[in-house]
């Protein structure tokens, strides 16, 4: 089996946790790195660092080459451009960039912003400050009984006034990817921009930004096997050129006088200071892993893990599953509870087996109040996980509500 | 330490327990604690009479571990001096933090001993000293 062979690219899941193996289901938080994305971080710092765009001599050259190589890897990766390309820390700075560059210039009283109840916080909070900054009204997808959004639903939600769509692709809750076509085409007859959060889906799936006509998407590489601190924005063209700038400073200038300013091109204009080069050559051998497994592997594989584990938990009678429990639609997320037990003490539990889930919101309150709970369990899954992890969490699940003295 | 010992039958129980879960008649305090990260919220009441703690309650939902030393709590200090109370608290915050392991001096906290468990668990801390944070803000208001 291929994963026997990729676990062992990563040191951290070669380590014990409390004298077990460590089972780690939290890779919608953020995944583990496989040495091939430590080594290139390591190499940058070894061999090629300086501070790129500023250095005259050979080291900087190398450096402003690691830095344009890793943008021109993630535009290929996103079937763009690398000028449609901006290097931010994260999915969360570059929903903001969009919200401060482009909404607070472009969004107008009266208009509406439409958003999926189930958005994480990063696509939502932004939102909810410049709709209040404009007074622009924020208008709520709400997702069916299964977790999914409706044609109707999206026909109904946008409209004639809405100015501005903010969607995860795949929710961090849920897992279940968003008709992102539909919300695309009824999108361009209502005339607004679609702002896509690839974060939960870039790592299950291919994203065709081209293809999928959206404006502006957004990921994280941390969540993507690469480090954290790095983040991607991409933008059309024509969108970035008009903006202004997010955060000013060096390097995102043209020439600067006393009492004025000319601003870089694209998408310098977006990148104030020093980048995390280090950071972003590291995606850039996390995008080449990812390549070197390839998608077609990656969907088979994460599918049977699904099938697998849906299948099992389902067999549990207390267990009530979030979202449509069918691994057709489910990409690397299943959110769960155990019937009387808080999710916290449930994680604390599997916890002690050696199994790593999240408890809590996941930073999407408004949908954990739709769903009409405080919080709930996330295993979430990766390449690198298997079959005997799936049994692991659900020995573990079979565990707790026998310590909560709930009998079996 | 074993999970079993985490949630150890005093935890257990008292993380049903309804005897102290009710508004508390003619309170002089109410105060809300909320665990931003995870959603525990419990309100807190007190009826503070010349110095004593007459009665307390509250109401609220969490994981065991919270729910558990919030109701541990209310059966500790009701009926104490505020006094004794401040450093009940005290006591329980350095045991959490893992400072006192003497016996003796755990034993003054009655069942709330049995979180002491916790002092190995960081991730849990916060769910086990949210009800003394807010009885400590509460106490300090009055």
């Amino acid at each position: 089996m291929i994963q026997n062979k990729i676990i062992q690219d990563f040191p951290a899941l070669l380590m014990q946790e409390n004298g077990k193996r460590l089972v780690y289901l939290d890779n919608a938080a953020t995944t583990q790195h496989p040495r091939q994305v430590l080594d290139a971080t390591i190499s940058y710092y070894e061999k090629d660092n300086a501070n790129p765009h500023r250095g005259v001599y050979e080291l900087g050259a190398r450096a402003t080459k690691a830095h344009e190589n890793a943008r021109k890897s993630v535009a290929e990766f996103l079937h763009t451009e690398p000028e449609e390309i901006i290097f931010t820390q994260n999915t969360t700075e570059s929903l903001n960039l969009v919200a401060y560059s482009y909404g607070l210039e472009f969004i107008k009283e009266g208009d509406e912003i439409a958003l999926s109840v189930a958005e994480h916080h990063s696509n939502l909070v932004p939102w909810q400050r410049v709709a209040k900054a404009k007074g622009a009204v924020l208008k709520f997808l709400y997702p069916d009984e299964s977790g999914h959004l409706t044609d109707e639903e999206i026909e109904k939600k946008i409209g004639s006034k809405t100015r501005l769509v903010a969607i995860a692709e795949v929710s961090n809750v849920l897992g279940l990817r968003a008709p992102v076509e539909k919300i695309v085409s009824q999108a361009r007859k209502a005339g607004a921009v679609v702002v896509l959060d690839c974060a939960q889906s870039v790592p299950h799936m291919p994203v065709d930004v081209k293809k999928l006509d959206v404006d502006f998407a957004a990921f994280s590489s941390h969540k993507l096997y690469g480090p954290m601190g790095v983040g991607v924005l991409y933008g059309k063209k024509e969108l970035l050129e008009k903006m202004p700038p997010f955060l000013s400073g060096g390097d995102m200038i043209q020439s600067v006088h006393e009492q004025s300013v000319t601003y870089g091109e694209i998408p310098r204009k977006f990148e104030a200071g020093t980048r995390n080069v280090g950071g972003e050559v590291g995606l850039e051998a996390a995008i080449q892993y990812i390549n070197s497994i390839g998608y077609d592997e990656i969907m088979a594989h994460e599918r049977d893990l699904m099938e697998y584990a849906i299948g099992k938990l389902k067999e549990i009678p207390y267990v009530t599953i979030y979202g449509e429990a069918s691994a057709q639609y489910r990409h690397g997320v299943i959110s769960f509870n155990i019937n009387d037990v808080h999710p916290h003490d449930t994680a604390s539990i599997l916890d002690a087996e050696g199994v790593a889930v999240r408890a809590g919101h996941h930073c999407a309150q408004p949908l954990m109040d739709y769903l009409k709970i405080t919080a709930c369990c996330r295993a979430s899954f990766a390449i690198y996980n298997t079959r005997e992890d799936v049994d692991m969490l659900i020995s573990g699940i079979r565990n707790v509500r026998r310590y909560m003295g709930l009998g079996n | 330490m074993e999970i079993k010992d985490l949630y150890n039958q005093i935890i257990v129980e008292n993380s049903r327990a309804q005897w102290n879960r009710h508004p508390v008649e003619d309170k002089t305090i109410s105060l809300e604690g909320v665990n931003p990260s995870c959603g525990d919220d419990i309100v807190l009441e007190l009826r503070v009479k010349d110095g004593i703690i007459e009665d307390a309650g509250f109401v609220g939902d969490g994981c065991a571990i919270s729910q558990a030393s919030a109701s541990i709590m209310v059966d500790l200090v009701k009926g104490k001096s505020v006094e004794e109370a401040k450093k009940l608290m005290k006591l329980f915050f350095r045991m959490i933090k893992g400072e006192i392991t003497d016996e003796e001096q755990i034993k003054e906290l009655e069942d709330a001993a049995a979180l002491q468990g916790v002092s190995h668990m960081p991730a849990r801390v916060k769910c086990a000293v949210l009800a003394w944070h807010t009885l400590e803000e509460a106490l300090e208001e009055n």
